[in-house]
């Protein structure tokens, strides 16, 4: 016999879809078949089923083999480790639950560690942005429902976020969308032609790295000013069509992504995008949001925002929190050999980051949690496996829009396998203990 | 005027945050007192006299007193950071954050400079023999209110990000610089002697900018207005004016919008 698990929540990317259906053996310790999920999705819940799943923490040889470890051999190599570091990165945060993001917030003040999560090689430039002149924004939910102008920005949902134009930007139909698609105007802005933009009306082919040009352009037209003959590109004609299909619409949603989060000229590019919405504001309603990748990058951001003011690149080293990216990023901490340590949890640094700073993560005592192996078990000093949240433990996550939502365990964990959480508690008892606080 | 030469011995084994390393701090004391100000590497607290060798004495205020740092200091932050009178001499080059909100008096490095020197600058002068790096003369994170006084002077180029927020104040650079120009300035003056790349202006609304070399891509929202003679920093020429940013806001004055200006030179 079997049971079906219904209304699961994806613990993938930062469309969180809540409305899988998941097939567990009556035990409730396998996990079968899932429904509903993309493909993406499904792969990371079939994942913890993995035959070669690794289960208990390894440490690294000097001959460059694994050894097994118990989990108090880990917590205590990770205590030490920060302990004694002067100033430790701690890294990642953005696929885990908020209640282990706030665990180890706890442990990286009680260590003076910087605490960096994934936004700082992709939408960490958007929040720079938002901390510069605020950003006008709504739930998926509105967008489903009222959003009749859809912009999507140097991203590429159909291959990034599968699900969402089905479920909120194109394809629904919602309250006051009951027509669906046929009811919406899609622009892409990319300069390659992707699979989302042969889905659009209109593709504005942008030339690489001239997206602020083109955003200036956009604020230009709206207020009926003189446009070079072309920017960035772009006949200056399609530049006022495209603004005036904008103005003329109910209300538009502006979804952007890396093409602009990560390319020449950054927290700017989200900048202008931001004062193209509030430009908007003035002909009808608009709103504009980032597509957050990791399924709970968003809420890390949160947990530090509550905890410490700023969304991440905090630097606690003082037993105060300063913020400035480009100073207290991961990268330029590594590149500028400013942390003598490195925590990874719940990310993959050497899948992502430079081959330099990865190099770096190498020459430092590391220590990475990932149920998986990945790039960045393999440069690490220790690897402690944890149990899959969103699939074996619960825990809140935040989408994308900054709506908070409960994830569920469908199946257990292997025998023994701890979680994030209790890992980062039982490390941040034992570096109370060593610190005598 | 006193004189206190700070002379490093130690390299720290990561970086050294050194904002008491200012006129303010010193005024009067003497080199042991100096010696036992607090720095920070990392979460550790240390004392400055375990880095520098320290001689001479602090005059009794500190427009009295002038210090001179020597050695390899690129790996210490925050020299001068918010000094509000007297001088410092940087023999050589220094890190992050060099005369950082700093007030008054008068900081020279001869060398480079890292990323946000004169970062939300009130008052004073700074001079960079070298080149200096990102956010010069820019506003701290999420401050609208950058440079709002004083003067930068750079010999070489500086990098990207160059008197952001800016309301005041003026920063002249000899070189080239990276893009983003005076990015949201609502006022001071930015004179770049060598080339620029893209984005001068970009949401300016009022301030002025004059470049002597070439500009790879005007923004689309400066629009060319007139050729005007005038003369900048010592230099007569003739310069193309453009106004803007058009995309951005602006107040009016008498019925005239009044927009940021961007003069470029035009070579014969
Ligand atoms: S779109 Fe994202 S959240 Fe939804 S099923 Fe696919 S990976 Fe999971």
């Amino acid at each position: 016999m079997t049971k079906t698990v219904t209304d699961v929540i994806c613990p993938f990317c930062g469309t969180l879809c809540d409305d899988l259906e998941v097939v567990v053996s009556d035990d409730g310790k396998k996990l079968l078949e899932v429904y509903n999920a993309c493909a993406i999705g499904a792969e990371k819940f079939l994942h913890s089923q993995a035959k070669d799943r690794i289960t208990r923490p390894r440490m690294r040889q000097d001959d460059g083999s694994w050894k097994e470890i118990t989990y108090d051999e880990a917590i205590e190599y990770t205590a030490k480790m920060l302990a004694d570091a002067k100033k430790p990165l701690m890294y990642g945060w953005s696929s885990t639950n908020c209640e282990a993001q706030a665990t180890g917030s706890e442990l990286g003040e009680i260590v003076g560690a910087v605490m960096d999560n994934t936004a700082t090689v992709c939408h960490g430039t958007s929040l720079i942005a938002v901390q510069d002149i605020g950003i006008p924004s709504c739930t998926l939910g509105e967008v489903k429902n009222r959003a009749d102008r859809i912009v999507f920005w140097g991203c590429n949902p159909a291959h990034a976020h599968p699900r969402h134009m089905s479920r909120y930007s194109i394809f629904p139909r919602g309250f006051f969308t009951g027509k669906g698609h046929t009811g919406r105007k899609v622009i892409v802005v990319d300069p390659r032609p992707t699979d989302t933009a042969s889905v659009a009306d209109v593709h504005l082919q942008v030339e690489q790295g001239r997206d602020y040009e083109l955003l200036n352009a956009f604020r230009v037209a709206f207020k009926g000013e003189k446009l070079p003959d072309v920017v960035a590109g772009i006949p200056k004609e399609k530049i006022y069509e495209a603004a005036e299909t904008l103005k003329s619409g109910r209300f538009v949603i502006i979804f952007f992504g890396m093409g602009v989060t990560q390319s020449l000229g950054k927290n700017h590019n989200i900048d202008e995008a931001i004062a193209v919405t509030r430009d908007l504001n003035e002909y009808t309603k608009a709103a504009i949001m980032p597509m957050r990748g990791h399924y709970n990058v968003t809420g890390s951001g949160q947990v530090w925002g509550w905890l410490f003011g700023f969304p991440y690149a905090v630097d606690l080293s003082r037993g105060f929190a300063r913020y400035n990216p480009g100073e207290t990023t991961s990268n330029d901490l590594l590149r500028r050999d400013e942390v003598d340590a490195v925590f990874v949890l719940g990310s993959d640094p050497g899948a992502h980051f430079p081959f330099s700073s990865v190099k770096k993560i190498y020459d430092l005592p590391s220590v990475a949690i990932d149920p998986h192996e990945t790039p960045t078990t393999e440069v690490c000093k220790v690897h402690v496996p944890v149990a899959f949240v969103g699939v074996e433990i619960g825990g809140c996550a935040y989408r994308m829009d900054n709506v908070p939502i409960e994830t569920r365990k469908v199946v257990e964990p292997p025998e023994g396998m701890m979680t994030d959480e209790e890992f980062l508690g039982r490390v941040l008892a034992r570096v109370k203990e060593i610190k005598g606080v | 005027m006193e004189t206190v030469t700070l002379t490093i011995k130690n390299q720290p084994g990561l970086y050294l945050e050194a904002d008491t390393i200012t006129p303010d701090a010193f005024a009067g004391k003497k080199a042991e007192e100096i010696a036992g100000l607090p720095v920070y590497v990392g979460r550790d607290e240390h004392k400055l006299g375990e880095f520098f060798e320290i001689s001479g004495k602090a005059g009794a205020t500190a427009a009295e007193t002038k210090i001179v740092v020597k050695g390899d200091l690129s790996r210490v932050k925050y020299i001068g950071m918010k000094m509000t009178a007297g001088e410092i001499v940087v023999d050589g080059n220094a890190d992050m954050y060099v005369g950082a909100w700093m007030q008054g008096g008068k900081i020279t490095v001869n060398g480079n400079v890292d990323a946000f020197a004169g970062t939300g600058m009130k008052g004073g002068e700074l001079i960079i023999k070298g080149n200096a790096g990102n956010y010069l003369g820019a506003a701290y994170r999420g401050d609208w209110r950058g440079m709002s006084g004083g003067k930068i002077t750079v010999a070489g180029n500086a990098g990207s990000d160059l008197g952001t927020f800016m309301t005041g104040g003026e920063i002249v650079v000899g070189g080239d610089v990276d893009v983003h120009v005076a990015t949201h300035a609502e006022g001071g003056k930015i004179v770049i002697k060598g080339n620029a790349k893209s984005r001068l202006g970009g949401q300016m609304v009022e301030g002025e900018i004059y470049v002597f070399g070439n500009i790879d891509v005007m923004m689309p929202g400066f629009a060319y207005r007139e050729d005007v003679d005038i003369e900048v920093d010592g230099t007569k020429g003739r310069f193309a004016l453009y106004e803007g940013d058009l995309g951005e806001r602006h107040r009016k004055r008498k019925g005239q919008t009044i927009y940021a200006k961007l003069y470029q030179q035009i070579r014969a």
